[in-house]
């Protein structure tokens, strides 16, 4: 008996005339690595901006936890227990990295419209997004500007604010995209250490890296879902080698 | 300039100008008040345009709603109380903050710059066009407000120098109000949509909601202006929530420096004196004055001192 | 009243509407190619009609007027562009408020010391002087009826401009997708002085027709800029077509609301504006996000 947590039905995209996701229906299964693989423009992003809300399906549904998230905006869709990393750096330039975590984890307040106790003073908070920073591995870096740190540093904050936000299900566009080997190393190692009581579904690009986390792939061309399975199931799969991993291997 | 000297410095001015009316005549008293009302206008517009990153450019309606909802209410008192007037002025000004503030927030960028002053001017042409409330001439008071308890006078502001000490209180108060706000949660949530409102979305929070707040607490902020400024002249119309004086608040606002909550209050010294001082050089002084505010808007954010620099972010979490 | 009244009003509100829309269709295009907010384009409204009043009192004749008036006014326009407004594309709008805030002060003050503070009026010149007769006691001057034919020619040109030429093509690439155009290998800095030059041409040509029917005065502008914005706003950002409807809703609300609601006329254009925002808050032919 497996339990979804995350299902999209018939979902679609088109931006004017061109189809950027055509009729994806795939199933999320709760506490596994989901990567999502395919060449570039084939609506992987697509697909990431509308599971978060940040772009409104053109057809379609979204049901989370059975619960129908179709048309909600991003701010609910967060609160609901989804978080999302995005593949450009998307953090707040001016402010310290604690302090971009410490937004990240007042969000999970009841509410933020407080206006008279100094923000400092709320424990939760502070406990929050000082582990968020440990967990990111960011600690040391702790009170530098956000837009002083390094690439790499920035996509570590990156998924260290989404972390704050406490979410069931991460949703990571790229997450190793333009880091060093070692920091990659970092965070795959990060990435496993959260795949124990999270679901992930994860975009990448780095082969090694997805083969050696995700549980089950899907691969996507031209806006549709090619195949879906098990990390088995897709490498034994004449259709993806043909279009997909063939190019791979022959390239490396 | 570390924090320890911005608050001595702070601290000194602020003693200068409690200690100003005891030796300045009384003329330059009134020039003082008409200066702290201006800054304090200012700085409510600063919590939208410097912290939450929203370019209003039609504050001064709010400004003027403060003034006439005294003026017409208590055009024939004979007396003003100010526990009756000054509530009425800033729960106007919320109000017309509110509403405005619910349609015109669902827009951003340009869109919203125009639609503010859009509707500014649609409350200016309301009493421009109204013979009711004076039209073009406004609304003249002949009495200034009273704080009474029972049949005591506690505070009466006839005199220029309790008027004066009644504006610089509201001013600080404003001042330690915005300041505590800006260290709340809340706070943390406007600074943030500044910096990168698409993010503050992506984490949960009902950004709209927190910019509707913020433009209602800057709206009623510039109430209060508007009614110290209805209250010392004696008189409001028209002109007072004309597009210019939008304007000229936003030149404050970015002379003064955004971000800053004692920006806006040097900005208002600067703008007020140049307004005094250049029409004695030439009658033409519009020119010096428009050119002045084009080199601030072409060269001041590159040549802004360091000292500034590093107060942008007021609201540092430790 | 009868029906002939409300002919002459609907034939002031679409008179009226044109000459908005030569002004709002400038500002869209200023804002959906340059992505920025011009204060002062009322301000070129005012030059222009400044200039139709002096050359024609100068010259005699306002179609020389108008003539020698155009190239002046492109010229204030191209000179603002090159040296103030080109420094601002990669800048906060706030900035660009101020700047052209300051602007206004600056035309303002240039027009009092060069033309003073009376109002002027310009004679209609003689062959469009007369009047048609509707019914007995109405009739419609025909020089209005000849400024909507010009604007309807020039909305015309516009639209085969924007349609039919390479011109138009990167100004419609330019409204839809800015960043587009800049990696197309278009010369940015060429097409946005053009696309300035142009719109405060239209500006200023709509004052100048303007000129005979309404007095030139000082401050006329800025009711424009502003009733312009309005237009805009209603109309969605970089759409000509939204500013032409737009301009003629705005037209037939500022004509018959002073006709039929004459103590809410000029509220009633904004509220106009509040309920469509409400509906569509990105305006009538705006792009959702």
């Amino acid at each position: 008996m497996t339990d979804t947590i995350l299902r999209t039905d018939r979902l679609s995209k088109n931006f004017g005339g061109l189809i950027a996701a055509n009729n994806v229906s795939l199933n999320f299964e709760r506490g596994q690595v989901h990567a999502i693989i395919g060449p570039n423009g084939a609506g992987k992003t697509t697909l990431i901006n509308l599971l978060s809300g940040d772009l409104l399906p053109s057809d379609g549904t979204i049901l989370f936890n059975g619960k129908n998230i179709t048309s909600l905006p991003p701010d609910k869709i967060s609160q609901l227990g989804i978080g999302r990393s995005y593949q450009k750096t998307n953090i707040f330039a001016t402010f310290s990295c604690y302090e971009n975590c410490w937004v990240a984890a007042q969000s999970r307040l009841n509410t933020s419209m407080r206006f008279f106790r100094p923000a400092k003073k709320l424990k939760k908070v502070q406990d929050r997004a000082e582990m968020t920073l440990d967990l990111c591995g960011l600690s040391s870096r702790r009170d530098v500007l956000a837009s002083a740190m390094s690439y790499g540093e920035q996509r570590q904050l990156e998924i260290g604010m989404m972390l704050a936000t406490e979410p069931e299900l991460l949703l990571l566009d790229e997450p190793l995209a333009g880091m060093g080997s070692e920091e990659s190393l970092q965070v795959i190692e990060l990435l496993r250490r959260l795949s124990r009581d999270h679901t992930l579904i994860l975009i990448e690009h780095d082969m090694d890296a997805v083969f050696s986390i995700a549980e089950q792939l899907t691969v996507m061309v031209n806006g549709r879902v090619l195949e879906t399975g098990t990390v088995e199931q897709i490498r034994n799969s004449q259709a993806v080698q043909e279009v997909y991993l063939g190019v791979e291997e022959e390239a490396t | 300039m570390p924090r320890i000297t911005r608050t001595l410095l702070l601290l000194a001015a602020l003693l200068t100008l409690v200690f100003f009316p005891l030796f300045g005549s009384s003329f330059y008293v009134g020039l003082l008040t008409r200066i702290l009302i201006l800054a304090l206008f200012a700085m409510s517009l600063d919590l939208l345009i410097g912290y939450t990153g929203l370019v209003s450019f039609g504050h001064a309606a709010f400004f003027g709603i403060g003034g006439y909802a005294l003026a017409i209410a208590f055009q024939d008192a004979a007396v003003i109380h100010l526990w009756q007037a000054l509530p009425l002025s800033l729960a106007a000004a919320a109000l017309a903050a509110l509403v405005v503030g619910w349609i015109s927030i669902r827009t951003s960028g340009i869109y919203f710059i125009m639609i503010t002053l859009a509707f500014a001017q649609m409350f200016f042409y309301f009493f421009f066009e109204s013979p009711r409330y004076g039209g073009d001439d406004g609304i003249f008071l002949f009495f200034k407000p009273v704080l009474m308890i029972g049949s005591a006078d506690i505070l009466h502001l006839d005199s220029e120098n309790n008027f004066y000490y009644f504006v610089l209180g509201s001013l600080v108060s404003s001042y330690l109000l915005l300041t505590m706000i800006l260290r709340a949660p809340f706070g943390k949530v406007i600074t943030a949509i500044k910096a990168n409102e698409h993010r503050v979305c992506a984490l949960g929070y009902a950004v709209n909601r927190y910019k509707l707040v913020s433009f209602v607490i800057a709206g009623t902020l510039a109430g209060l202006a508007g009614f110290l400024e209805g209250a010392h002249s004696g008189y409001i119309n028209p002109s007072y929530m004309s597009w210019h004086e939008s304007g000229i608040a936003i030149a404050i606002v970015v002379l003064g420096g955004m971000g800053t909550l004692y920006g806006p209050i040097v900005g208002a010294f600067i703008i007020v004196l140049l307004q005094d001082f250049l029409p004695s050089l030439t009658d033409h002084w519009q020119l010096l004055f428009g050119g002045i505010v084009i080199s601030v808007a072409l060269f001041y954010p590159m040549v802004r001192p360091a000292c500034c620099r590093d107060f942008m972010r007021c609201s540092e979490v430790k | 009243m009868e029906l002939s009244f409300y002919l002459v009003q609907l034939l002031n509100a679409i008179q009226y509407g044109f000459l908005l829309f030569l002004v709002a269709s400038g500002l869209t295009l200023l804002f959906g190619i340059m992505g920025i907010i011009n204060l002062a384009h009322g301000s070129f409204y005012m030059i222009g009609a400044y200039l139709a009043y002096w050359l024609t009192d100068v010259t005699g004749n306002l179609w020389l007027g108008i003539l020698l008036g155009l190239p002046i006014a492109l010229l204030v326009g191209y000179l603002v562009e090159r040296f103030a407004i080109s420094f601002l594309y990669q800048r906060d709008h706030l900035y660009q408020v101020l700047l052209t805030f300051a602007l206004i002060l600056i035309f303002n003050e240039l027009q009092q010391i060069l033309w003073g503070t009376d109002v002027h009026g310009v004679a209609i010149p003689a062959i469009l002087a007369g009047s048609i007769p509707l019914t007995e006691n109405q009739s419609y001057p025909i020089y209005r009826l000849f400024i909507s034919a010009v604007c309807i020619a020039l909305a015309c040109g516009m639209s085969w401009v924007i349609q039919k030429t390479r011109l138009g093509m990167m100004i419609r690439a330019g409204a839809s997708n800015r960043e587009m155009v800049q990696s197309l290998g278009i010369n940015v800095n060429r097409l946005f002085a053009l696309v300035f030059s142009l719109g405060v041409a239209l500006a200023a040509f709509a004052g100048m027709l303007a000129a005979p029917v309404d007095s030139v005065y000082p401050g006329m502008g800025e009711n424009v800029l502003i009733i312009s914005f309005v237009v805009v706003v209603i109309g969605g950002t970089g759409s000509i077509k939204g500013a032409f409807v737009g301009a003629m809703l705005i037209g037939l609300v500022s004509t018959f609301g002073k006709v039929l609601l004459p103590e809410m006329a000029s509220v009633m254009a904004y509220a106009l504006m509040a309920v469509i925002l409400l509906w569509r808050p990105q305006g009538l032919f705006g792009r959702a996000r």
